[in-house]
């Protein structure tokens, strides 16, 4: 199918795309119900009024999919995945300013 | 093709009850759960696990297996034995939740038809359109490919049912130009490179997650890189100009007299590239010269009789 030569330019998720309800669920495999429990836990903060405007920063895709591994995987409940979502974004976060530190003393 | 230990790979005794085997196998998911591990081969062991798990949770497959024998090894050469899964119907459990393509040659081999057919035929009964399914991939860049951009091949492991409708593993090769100023994480949607759609629904989408390969120079958090420069006591204490590497080139870099140890300094703009750019942030490195010669030797002598230098004044001694 793709063995050519030929150059694929793909669209990068940056700070100015977002991705609507029905992009989010379908990059996730997963219902458009599912997706609106996650905001209703708080997991996910789109913007605009209601379900139908509603836009997902790119990062949304990164914590849906993770969650949707947790549970899938680990039997997680949705807020035990969410509660895990917000420790592992903390941890990396501390993991980021220890590799930077490890090198500076 | 090599025999497989489930029992071994899970943990448990042959004779572990299902509660047990349930038990060592959350275990092991929290442990080895890509999304949440960082061993380095945490992907392949949890893949492993869920392999043995898929098969052990079920009585059926877990009878059958045990039907092989305890006296085989793992990593033995193994051949399953004809008709050797006489008497057993794997039909009904399937797979569930599992990633089917990440399976072993040795699992195909034992329980891999009757799941591959079922599903084949379930999905021909009758003709219907649906968009094909998103994939996801990871692609590992180099930092100066967030600088400069650049194309990298990247070669994906596709399962496909085959006519006969067993699953097979396709490789595919995609060149993908990587934009400048791509961020650790970001993802790069590449519109119908995902699974092809059923009847004449559309192509899925190809997600790519970028990943940066540890730099042996620079440190990277979000757009900021973080650099350590060594520097000679004289060019802390005095000031000085150096020269500083950056992925966009040598810089001169003025040193402020009296510089400590551990001092930050901001290059604005010089990081990844964007709106607005990230920065380098350069922490000094004193780096004391080795006191070998004589000479070397003096100057230090002279510096203990001529400063009057207390470095731990601070503690109190």
């Amino acid at each position: 199918m793709n063995t050519s030569k030929e150059i694929l330019t793909g669209l990068l998720l940056d700070e100015e795309v977002t991705l609507s309800l029905g992009e989010l669920s379908r990059a996730c495999a997963v219902h458009a119900e599912w997706i609106v429990e996650l905001v209703q836990e708080g997991v996910l903060e789109p913007s605009g009024a209601d379900v139908e405007h509603w836009r997902f920063g790119a990062s949304s895709l990164r914590r849906a999919r993770t969650v949707r591994h947790l549970q899938r995987d680990l039997g997680v409940n949705l807020a035990g995945a969410a509660l895990a979502l917000d420790l592992m974004d903390e941890l990396q976060a501390l993991r980021d300013r220890l590799a930077v530190l490890d090198r500076s003393c | 093709m090599e025999f497989k230990d489930y029992y071994e790979i899970m943990g448990v005794k042959r004779d572990a009850t299902q509660d047990e085997i349930k038990r060592a196998y959350r275990k092991l998911a929290r442990k080895y759960h890509p999304d949440v591990s960082k061993e380095p081969d945490a992907e392949q062991k949890f893949k492993q696990v869920g392999e043995a798990y898929e098969v052990l949770k079920d009585p059926e497959k877990r009878a059958a297996y045990d039907q092989l024998g305890a006296n085989w090894k793992a990593g033995q050469d193994f051949r399953p034995p004809p008709d050797w899964d006489a008497g057993f119907e794997f039909s009904g459990g399937g797979f569930t939740e599992g990633d089917a393509s990440a399976y072993s040659d040795f699992f195909e081999s034992l329980f891999g038809r009757g799941f591959g057919g079922a599903r084949a035929a379930g999905r021909g009964r009758r003709t219907y359109h649906a968009r094909g399914e998103d994939h996801h991939a990871k692609v590992l860049i180099d930092l100066e490919d967030a600088f400069h951009g650049a194309t990298r091949t990247i070669t994906l492991r596709v399962p496909e049912l085959d006519p006969q409708g067993h699953v097979v593993t396709r490789e595919r090769t995609l060149n993908v130009r990587i934009p400048k100023g791509i961020r650790q994480g970001q993802q790069i949607r590449l519109a119908g490179q995902g699974a092809p759609g059923l009847g004449e629904g559309k192509a899925g989408d190809l997600y790519l997650e970028v990943e940066f390969r540890p730099h042996p120079i620079y440190r990277v958090e979000g757009r900021d890189l973080y650099l350590d420069l060594p520097i000679a006591p004289w060019e802390a204490a005095l000031g000085a100009r150096v020269k500083a590497p950056t992925p966009g080139g040598v810089v001169d870099l003025k040193i402020p007299p009296g510089s400590a140890s551990g001092r930050k300094l901001r290059l604005k703009g010089r990081g990844i590239p964007g709106k607005p750019p990230g920065d380098i942030y350069v922490v000094l490195q004193i780096v004391v010269p080795p006191a070998t010669t004589e000479k070397a030797k003096e100057l230090y002598r002279e510096m203990e009789k001529e400063l009057a230098f207390n470095p731990r004044a601070r503690l109190g001694v």
